[in-house]
């Protein structure tokens, strides 16, 4: 590296970006560390194993006899006070009781899928063995693919969000912070010409990048064989835009602000909404219908719906033209609204 | 307009600037000769600041000229930039950066200048290179902010407040960096409202308040102005007559200054043995006598009736 390259402006405003926040362990953590393991934890906790057995509580021997036939269940016997609170306390899902005409009841919660699946369970036991033969032959073939499990849902979600959140809450501190310390007068004060000290922002969250999408992407790959079949050229296409896009927001968001608490009001206002409608954690398809289009015209939404299916269906760019067009007019509108509103002292 | 003299370094003209209902800078005009250092004294709020930001280009003002270098700001920004060394009040250069990389960030926004530690060497601060600027104490980031304003080799220093908030080590510290600056022939406009920094660092002065320059000359000038060459100050066991006082030969006033009498004077060798008979007199004892030669603390206090410190 020669000197004459060093002593560019924007290779120096570069270097004080990544040496402010190298220098800032919090920030590093923040940034890179916790997206791992966050993605650990939750990957561990829904890990796409075979399916536990079912546990059922029966106050009946006779019905619990019949039940522990079959191999999917747990049947446990229970006097009805223990399956009662069993059930209350959620140790149990389903209680199997005596019915009506010599039959069985079935008490749970039909508003949890888990309960309704043990009903199921119990019932399909309880008929067969009973004699029930089902009119219709059916064969169950058990596919395991990667890519339909959550942890296959959540890293796309887990990639988007980090963008989002590492370039909003970086331009955000750092904007604000070096106008709260007169830094950015005093600059501004020399012959810098001002796009570069925008655009080192801009180089410092694309030189950061292939480290923040990477390590969760190669973290998802060798702990849970993650796919990335769009390829990486996709996705770092992808990051990029999405950072340039999250970049003239985060850019928008601290254009006037003058105080870390008014910045950070305003980075969690525009966040919060995104954290929970964009599909994160779990998928968008959950809101009404009627709040689906703007739920789609999210930034967010568009970067993570485009990283998931590039990365897990491998659908090419071209076929993602709306999520890549909604983040380009993002980026085009609050990049111009920002060099509008912005303030340099 | 004809271009001024290439050696007047700057010119300020009718300068006026309002922020809502305060008229921050109220027509003002002066000079700076290149090579001299130029100081604008005053309290804090007369308007030093303003005024040496629209200078810098920092701050458009509403009406006025400046002209700087013999160039305008309207037009010739880019070139004046390259040839400004500034120093702003109160900024907080990046803590996590060491010295040398905050020179190194600096000096790279300019054509040409010296070398990053060469910088360092004329503010003394070599041996602090490698130290992180959260580290260093208040008078080594000044001295820091000054190697900054350095670094584009300028032609025109403008130093705001460069000592405020230091103690007076590192006042004087910085006094001596800034008279060696003067001895290599730089041209400085320096804000301060330190009667004893303008007086000790400052060929010319003008006296700001309340937007107003209310006097100008040279230190000497100023003090010499007021007709007073010296200030006795002192107090007394019990309430004094200060009619016979203030009637004595060579006594210009004398008045009751927070739980002491000021009595300015022409001459010490007579009136203070006159003071002490009258005193004598009057059967009281003096229990406190302090003299002074008159400083730009008593020009002001003589302008305007307000010591400079008041807030």
């Amino acid at each position: 590296m020669s000197d004459g390259f060093r002593s560019h402006p924007l290779v120096q405003l570069t270097l004080l970006r990544l040496r402010e926040f190298l220098r800032e362990p919090e920030a590093v953590f923040w940034a890179l560390i916790f997206p791992i393991l966050l993605a650990g934890g939750l990957g561990i906790a829904f890990r796409g194993e075979a399916p536990e057995v079912v546990r059922v509580a029966v106050t009946d021997d006779a019905i619990a006899a019949t039940l522990r036939q079959d191999p999917v269940l747990d049947v446990v016997a229970m006097t009805p006070d223990e399956a009662a609170r069993a059930l209350r306390s959620g140790r149990i899902l389903l209680v199997v009781e005596p019915g009506a005409d010599g039959g069985a009841a079935y008490r749970y919660d039909d508003t949890n899928p888990e309960a309704r699946a043990a009903r199921a369970a119990a019932n399909q036991a309880l008929q067969v063995a009973s004699g029930r033969v089902d009119p219709v032959r059916v064969d169950d073939v058990i596919t395991r693919e990667t890519g339909a499990r959550y942890i296959d849902f959540l890293i796309p979600g887990l990639v988007g969000m980090g963008i989002m959140g590492n370039a909003i809450w970086g331009l955000g501190f750092s904007i604000v912070d070096a106008r709260r310390r007169k830094l950015m007068k005093r600059i501004i004060a020399t012959p810098m010409p001002r796009h570069l000290f925008l655009g080192s922002f801009l180089a410092w969250r694309v030189l950061l990048l292939p480290v923040e999408v990477g390590v969760p992407v190669l973290f998802g790959r060798v702990a849970f064989d993650v796919p990335v079949r769009g390829g990486m050229i996709d996705l770092a296409l992808l990051a990029m835009l999405g950072s340039m896009t999250f970049s003239a927001i985060g850019l928008l968001i601290a254009s006037r602000a003058k105080t870390i608490e008014a910045v950070s009001g305003l980075m969690n206002f525009v966040m919060m909404p995104m954290w929970i409608l964009s599909g994160v954690f779990f998928s968008a398809d959950r809101f009404p219908d009627a709040v689906q289009p703007l739920i789609r015209a999210l930034p967010l939404s568009a970067l993570i719906d485009a990283i998931r299916a590039s990365m897990l269906q491998g659908i090419t760019l071209v076929a993602l033209w709306p999520q890549v067009l909604t983040m380009i007019a993002w980026l085009v509108v609050s990049f111009i609204a920002a060099m509008w509103l912005f303030r340099w002292r | 307009m004809p271009s001024a003299s290439p050696r007047v370094a700057l010119r300020v003209d009718n300068l006026k600037k309002a922020y809502r209902d305060v008229q921050a800078v109220d027509g003002i005009h002066f000079e700076l000769v290149a090579g001299e250092c130029f100081g604008l004294l005053g309290p804090n709020g007369a308007g030093k600041t303003t005024t040496i930001e629209i200078c810098e280009g920092l701050t458009p003002a509403d009406s006025g000229v400046v002209e700087v270098l013999g160039l305008r700001w309207e037009t010739d920004a880019k070139e004046l930039r390259q040839r400004l060394g500034i120093q702003l009040q109160e900024t907080q250069l990046a803590e996590k950066l060491t010295v040398l990389e905050t020179l190194e960030l600096f000096r790279s926004f300019f054509r040409e200048g010296p070398l990053p530690a060469e910088a360092l060497a004329l503010v003394q601060l070599d041996e602090k290179r490698h130290a992180r600027v959260g580290g260093l104490s208040g008078g080594q980031k000044q001295r820091l902010a000054l190697a900054c304003a350095l670094v584009g080799n300028p032609d025109l220093l403008f130093l705001d407040e460069p000592t405020t908030g230091l103690d007076p080590q590192a006042r004087r510290q910085l006094w001596d960096l800034i008279q060696q600056f003067k001895r290599d022939g730089r041209t400085i406009l320096l804000t301060t409202h330190y009667m004893d920094e303008a007086q000790q660092l400052c060929e010319r002065i003008a006296i700001m308040d309340h937007g107003r320059i209310i006097a100008r000359g040279t230190p000497r000038e100023l003090i010499d102005s007021i007709g007073i060459e010296h200030i006795v100050e002192f107090s007394t066991a019990g309430d004094v007559d200060l009619a016979p006082i203030r009637t004595m030969a060579g006594v210009k006033d004398v008045h009751p200054a927070g739980g002491f009498f000021e009595m300015q004077v022409t001459e010490l060798h007579t009136c203070v043995p006159a003071l002490v008979g009258e005193l004598g007199r009057q059967k009281l004892a003096l229990t406190e006598l302090r003299t002074h030669s008159a400083t730009l603390e008593d020009v002001f206090v003589a302008l305007t009736g307000r010591h400079l410190r008041d807030e």
